[in-house]
């Protein structure tokens, strides 16, 4: 910072993502909310404890290997143009460089890492409220970890970085994360789901599924509300607020600073404030309609329908976006209840559909609605295209996503370490301290009746 | 003494960079910190496993089980 202008554009972009990882917290928060309210009483707290604890060992683990990961994966190893891991760009984020702490040389790594930590808690935590009420804490933290601290941020490096391969060769364009966090969050929890099995007293004898009614409807929809405040955060957060044409490097000309994307593509906070707003609307309409004005749908669908236009949401129409969401949460709403009653999932929260299938049908759309647009401000890389957005979204659906949760999940299975017994989950997980609980209340309320003359 | 090597700030700030204590000593740190991780899911999941098998050694004949279900 050895100039004022220099000075002021390093403070303001420190301050900018900072103000964002402070929004995205709320998103913690909502999904905390939404699945102790989605929980039934005996399981409440420990249903809150799992997630909280996503907290701590996915930020120890994101700072251990995770931020490192982003910068050295691009070329997704071995695989693009031969250039294997990037060392060199990912020396500033291994975990015992300099600048990985307390250092006057560098204003904005600690920055950066929180914002992409704090997509890393949303990954994980997705996958939280599908499980609740018959997972051990212990399984989900390691499955927290590996999709919060390993498999996202592998696909951000690939799919999700100017320098990305799957940019280059795909032209897959994913501006607010449609599959970079959601369809992969939601195919991870697929493939844990499908070891995992149904909660008890889910499926009648006959295979239909019965309704567990959320123990909390209304700490449920507060939930998704602040959800919706936190994604505000994550909207910001995914682009670079102002930067040069010689900052980029790429091919514009001129000399009129922008906003950009992720890809360091430009687009503007107006255009994505219009169409979060705009999306989020088209979900809830259609999410109200398709579900016959249930609230837990339309509140979802309103998540659901962001989540959908989100691939391009940097450059859609406001009206497309609107459409896109709608489309994006009926297909989410009826494939959810059709996975339910043929395969027998027992997705307790709908995570699944709507952060995997909407994801995955934003992405696609996205192949279509941006067709022959450029991926990137540089040189070479391919156009957006729908088959490259396909195969992005198999990529993050099924290849990150729901593969490393099935293998995973079956070894923690074979350990016999992976859900509850049986009595527990019928008792309920909270049984330790609702024990602990109850006899305290008995002891108080048995001194008391013995005072009374 | 100073564990960063800082005593002043009659300094230009351009000419300093990492100012916690002890630097040089990250790759320590590092290691020491994965060993905490490892660690701390180690002891978890042996509590949980201890804790669950009380749990299901207790309560043989369901009574108490039935009565936290009626709670829902």
């Amino acid at each position: 910072m050895e100039n004022n202008l220099d000075a002021l554009t390093t403070i303001f972009t420190e301050f900018y993502y900072w103000v964002t990882v402070v929004f995205m917290f709320l998103i913690h928060v909502g999904f905390c909310m939404y699945e102790v309210g989605a929980s039934r009483r005996r399981n409440h707290m420990h249903t809150l404890m799992k997630n909280t604890m996503v907290i701590p060992l996915v930020t120890i683990t994101f700072f251990f290997f995770g931020w490192w990961i982003y910068f050295a994966f691009p070329n997704g190893p071995w695989i693009f143009e031969g250039k294997g891991i990037n060392f060199a760009a990912a020396s500033g984020a291994r975990p015992w460089d300099p600048a990985m702490g307390t250092n006057l040389g560098d204003h904005i790594n600690g920055v950066f890492w929180a914002a992409f930590l704090l997509f890393s808690w949303t990954a994980a935590s997705i996958v939280s409220g599908s499980v609740i009420e018959r997972i051990r804490s212990g399984a989900f933290w390691i499955l927290a970890v590996v999709i919060g601290s390993f498999t996202w941020i592998i696909d951000a490096a690939w799919g999700w970085h100017w320098d990305g391969w799957m940019v280059k060769l795909l032209g897959y364009h994913d501006a607010y994360a449609s599959g970079v966090i959601h369809a992969i969050a939601g195919g991870f929890a697929l493939g844990v789901l499908v070891v995992l099995g149904p909660r008890l007293g889910k499926f009648r004898d006959d295979g239909t599924p019965r309704d567990i009614p959320p123990h909390n409807p209304w700490l449920v929809t507060i939930g998704l509300f602040l959800i919706y405040t936190g994604f505000w955060g994550f909207y910001a957060a995914c682009n670079v607020p102002i930067i040069s044409p010689e900052g980029i490097g790429g091919q514009i000309t001129g000399v009129t600073w922008t906003g950009t994307n992720i890809y360091l593509a430009p687009t503007t906070l107006s255009a994505i404030t219009f169409n979060f707003l705009m999306s989020l609307s088209g979900g809830l309409m259609a999410g109200y309609l398709v579900s016959k004005g249930d609230s837990f749908w339309t509140y979802s669908g309103g998540l659901a329908g962001v989540i959908t236009a989100s691939a391009g949401n940097d450059l859609y129409h406001p009206i497309q976006a609107m459409l896109i969401a709608a489309i994006g949460v009926w297909c989410a709403y009826k494939l959810h209840y059709w996975v339910e009653r043929k395969f027998k999932i027992d997705d307790a929260v709908g995570a699944v559909a709507v952060h995997g299938y909407a994801g995955f049908i934003g992405l696609i759309i996205c192949g279509f609605m941006l067709w022959g647009q450029p991926s990137s401000p540089y040189e070479g890389y391919a156009t957006i295209n729908p088959l490259g957005m396909f195969i992005g979204a198999l990529i993050m659906f099924g290849l990150l996503g729901f593969l490393p949760a099935y293998i995973i999940s079956k070894i923690l299975n074979g350990m016999g370490v992976l859900r509850v017994p049986r009595k527990v989950e019928l008792e309920g997980l909270d049984f330790d301290s609702n024990e602990t609980y109850q006899a305290a209340v008995n002891e108080v309320i048995a001194v008391e009746t013995a005072m009374v003359k | 003494m100073s564990t960063n090597g800082m005593t002043s700030w009659a300094v230009d700030l351009k000419d300093v960079a990492e100012i916690y204590p002890f630097a040089g000593s990250e790759m320590l740190l590092y290691v020491i910190g994965l060993a905490f991780w490892i660690g701390w899911h180690i002891i978890q999941l042996r509590q949980e496993a201890a804790e669950l098998k009380r749990e299901v050694d207790a309560d043989r004949d369901g009574s108490h089980t039935k009565a936290w279900i009626g709670k829902y």
